[in-house]
């Protein structure tokens, strides 16, 4: 157990060092002259000499790669040349509104994609089956944009039954919060619903081929009992294993939901700091969001042990 | 080898089979026949009563669909237009905008799924049959594979001017892993086959078995990750127009026309609307055809049963 846990830790160093290198060579491996790219076109030869020197690029890439990391490491991810403050602390400003957005998403997702597609593979072919598939397949075509300003024209302009745009922090209510969270929170679950169901159909559905299923039925066991106690809990390693691999779909789909709905979170700072041009900034979240997305799919692995017993390293 | 050994029967080779097997299948067609009057769209956009998508006319802003008017071109020219789906704030008609863009769209999603296809492939074929590159290869593309896809492209592009091919180039490289791990996993399954073991046994090079033996037993599973890579490619070039960070806003793409259109969408929802329908239409054609290719040529997933 203890062993496993070292293991898969251990694993994730070398993941993360690409990511670091990727996210550290961006910048490096720009056509041109880096610090000219930042300065942008009306920039000064003394703006661009100036950026070089904070960028440190007159250096050996190696060193700058080091000085780079360990500032990283110590949680210094640079100044940001847009907005004058240091990229951890507009990171830690935007966190909120992002991590509501994914938690309420989140949540949404599971609680309507699990029942639905076990519901799929326990009618087999039946048209809860077509039409779960069906939607999927348009879930996974429908682009979150899209879909988000159809809610926003249906939902909020048509009917008004919700806010337009905008963000509320928790403290302001939590019925503003929430409100302002849930046409955001449906948009953005769409494809992730499609990607669970899909996944649980077919996971539940191969479950409930099993021998044990037929002997849990053949000795009386209620119906319920033996989707929920037998099927689901043995095909719940594909569905978490989905979950976390998905978490990529959802921090693509954060950068655009984020943007439609207004929400000042990290998407939005994403997509301010490219137009900007602001690189240190593109650089934290990208890093932010890949570890997060690292470390997420590490806890996924280690929920293995407990949604598997059979499961032994 | 020159020795052929069994000689197909004339009526229907399995190749042939298997096509028809494929073409059977009423996803492949429904989506198919969608995409190729998609293609047939976009390519004849010029004579399908469409106007210069680019030309900005100020006496024809925001118009509802459906209006007609009169088009003054930069050249002089004056001529009746109708607009049925309206015109932007600069009064450029959506209706050109929209069918030009499918061409940027389409271009972009073939592009992409066939140069990461190439790319991966490459890398693939090197890592799962050189046993010594594997560990480093496979590292770095779980590296790659850790950040998020699209923010991947959306800092590609903001690092490059953003063009036809940086756009392409942009879109492409987040999905070069997730192919390189597809054809790796067929070559280590292919490799072990008796058919490989007899072409190594009778002195075959490397490089001819890997494209005579290796390569063409990895090309259904291919053709149908390159279909979903182009549904995708497709979405994200769409997000990257619609986000500022894509092609220049005069080029006329669904994600450029919905991005201006966003700015009036309480008053102007169509403009947003149509070219959304579009996209999320061309997305849908290009999906189906890949479930139902997953579905007919794929023999892993017949096995399980997962139709």
């Amino acid at each position: 157990m203890i062993r496993f846990v070292a293991t898969r830790l251990f694993a994730i160093v070398p993941v993360l060092l690409v990511v670091a290198v990727a996210v550290f060579l961006m910048l490096r491996l720009t056509p041109g002259d880096p610090a000219a790219v930042i300065a942008g076109d009306s920039a000064t030869s003394e703006q661009i000499e100036q950026i070089r020197a904070g960028l440190g690029l007159d250096k050996p890439i190696t060193t700058q790669f080091v000085i780079w990391f360990s500032g990283v490491l110590r949680g210094d991810l640079g100044e940001s040349f847009f907005f004058k403050r240091t990229v951890a602390s507009l990171i830690a400003q935007r966190v909120e509104p992002t991590l509501a957005l994914a938690l309420c998403t989140i949540v949404l997702a599971i609680v309507v994609a699990v029942p639905l597609g076990v519901l799929a593979a326990w009618r087999h072919g039946g048209w809860l089956d077509r039409a779960l598939m069906g939607f999927s397949t348009l879930g996974f075509s429908i682009p979150v944009f899209v879909l988000g300003y159809l809610l926003i024209w249906l939902v909020s302009i048509k009917l008004q039954w919700l806010p337009v745009q905008g963000y509320r922090r928790l403290e302001e209510g939590l019925w503003p919060f929430f409100k302002h969270l849930i046409l955001p929170s449906i948009t953005l679950s769409v494809i992730y619903i499609a990607l669970i169901a899909r996944v649980t159909r077919a996971s539940v559905a191969e479950a409930l081929t099993e021998d044990y299923v037929r002997t849990a039925r053949a000795k009386g066991l209620p119906e319920l009992a033996v989707v929920i106690r037998h099927a689901l809990a043995n095909a719940a390693v594909p569905i978490v294993t989905v979950i976390g691999i998905g978490l990529a779909l959802l921090i693509g789909g954060v950068v655009v939901t984020e943007s439609v709905y207004s929400i000042p979170g990290l998407g939005r700072l994403t997509v301010d700091a490219v137009l900007a041009r602001d690189f240190p900034t593109i650089q934290g979240v990208i890093l932010l969001f890949s570890v997060a997305y690292v470390l997420i799919n590490l806890l996924v692995d280690l929920s293995y042990l407990v949604l598997d017993p059979r499961i032994r390293y | 080898m020159s020795v052929s050994v069994a000689e197909a029967p004339p009526a229907l080779t399995p190749r042939r089979a298997a096509w028809g097997k494929v073409w059977r299948n009423n996803a492949v067609r429904l989506g198919g026949v969608l995409l190729f009057t998609l293609i047939l769209i976009s390519i004849l956009a010029p004579w399908l009563g469409t106007i210069d998508p680019a030309g900005i006319d100020p006496e024809n802003r925001d118009l509802l669909p459906g209006t007609s008017g009169n088009v003054m071109t930069l050249t002089g020219e004056n001529f009746a237009h109708h607009f049925w789906m309206g015109t932007d704030s600069y009064g450029r008609d959506i209706y050109s905008r929209v069918l030009y863009g499918g061409r940027v769209s389409l271009l972009v999603g073939i592009c992409v799924a066939i140069l990461s296809l190439v790319v991966g492939i490459g890398i693939g074929l090197a890592a799962g049959y050189f046993r010594w590159l594997d560990a480093v290869l496979m590292r770095v593309m779980d590296g790659l594979m850790a950040i998020p896809g699209i923010l991947l492209a959306i800092a590609l592009v903001a690092l490059w001017q953003a063009s036809l091919l940086t756009v392409i180039v942009a879109i492409a490289v987040p999905e070069v892993p997730r192919v390189t791990r597809l054809v790796r996993a067929l070559v280590l399954s292919i490799r072990e086959e008796l058919y490989v073991e007899a072409a190594v046994s009778v002195g075959t090079s490397t490089l001819k078995l890997l494209w005579r033996h290796v390569l063409p037993n990895t090309v259904a599973p291919l053709i149908v990750q390159g279909t979903y890579i182009c549904a995708s490619a497709i979405l994200v070039e769409a997000i990257l127009s619609f986000l500022g960070v894509g092609l220049p806003t005069d080029v006329p793409t669904w994600g450029n026309v919905m991005a201006e259109g966003r700015l009036h969408f309480n008053t102007f929802p169509h403009n947003v609307l149509f070219p959304g329908v579009f996209l999320a239409v061309t997305v849908l054609a290009v999906n189906m055809l890949g479930d139902g290719l997953r579905d007919t040529l794929d023999p892993r997933f017949n096995k399980r049963g997962d139709k």
